[in-house]
């Protein structure tokens, strides 16, 4: 299953890359999962995802909870606390 | 009058007060948001997620005017790097009454620091470091629910 995944501010600098496209094994069917599966990718995104209470996530655009369920082609968003204002 | 934005240029308050003003109603309310210099915080660069921000902060012009009488509210937010006392976010609402406008403004910054998806990082002594979002402004969003 295709999905977008795109990370900001410090979850961005832990990753290395702004954005990535990732075939997800049909057994992954929460954001949560999906959490866990892109933790093993690297040293860095292992490192993003280790705090999932300084972790927030956005699906389609909209600030949504890690037991979310993934569909196909969705644009999902990992990002720490936000601060503007 | 709705006039959201997102924007690397500064703004000018009192062009988007007296666009607000120009509505005819009897109040006009604002919040100027600046980088403030404390522990030596030399320029902030805040970085936001495209399209995204836009559709939060169009959402809470909604929210704002279903739950107040509102002839207009302006949004606008700065991105990328702001020196100190820069100006960084606008906040302004008319309507006929004062709470409207009072109310409204406080609800849209404080519901804005939680809800808008930007990150501030700060430069201390040459060095780039990210904000951590503060429990205040989590308790200050949450009394608007």
């Amino acid at each position: 299953m295709p999905v977008q995944i795109l990370y900001f501010a410090k979850v961005r600098e832990e990753v290395g890359v702004a954005t990535e496209a990732v075939d997800v094994p049909a057994s992954i069917a929460t954001i949560s999962e999906l959490a866990d599966w892109l933790a093993c990718r690297s040293a860095g995104h292992a490192q993003a995802f280790a705090n999932r209470e300084h972790l927030r996530v956005a699906a389609d655009q909209v600030m949504v909870t890690f037991d979310t369920p993934l569909s196909d082609g969705m644009e999902i968003a990992f990002f720490p606390p936000v601060t503007g204002g | 009058m709705r006039d959201i934005r997102v924007q690397t240029a500064d703004f000018d308050p009192a062009t988007e007060l007296a666009r607000l003003e120009a509505l005819d109603v009897g109040a006009v309310a604002s919040f100027t948001g600046l980088v403030r210099g404390d522990d030596g915080v030399a320029a902030l660069t805040l970085e936001h997620y495209p399209g995204m921000t836009e559709k939060v902060l169009r959402a809470l012009g909604d929210e704002a005017a279903s739950r107040w009488a509102l002839a207009g509210v302006s949004l606008i937010h700065r991105v990328g790097r702001l020196g100190r006392g820069a100006r960084i976010v606008f906040v302004g609402t008319a309507s006929a009454h004062r709470a409207d406008a009072l109310e409204s403004c406080a609800f849209l910054i404080d519901r804005l620091k939680t809800d808008a998806p930007f990150w501030k990082s700060e430069e201390v002594g040459g060095a780039p470091r990210w904000v951590a979002a503060r429990d205040g402004d989590q308790e200050a969003a949450d009394r608007w629910r």
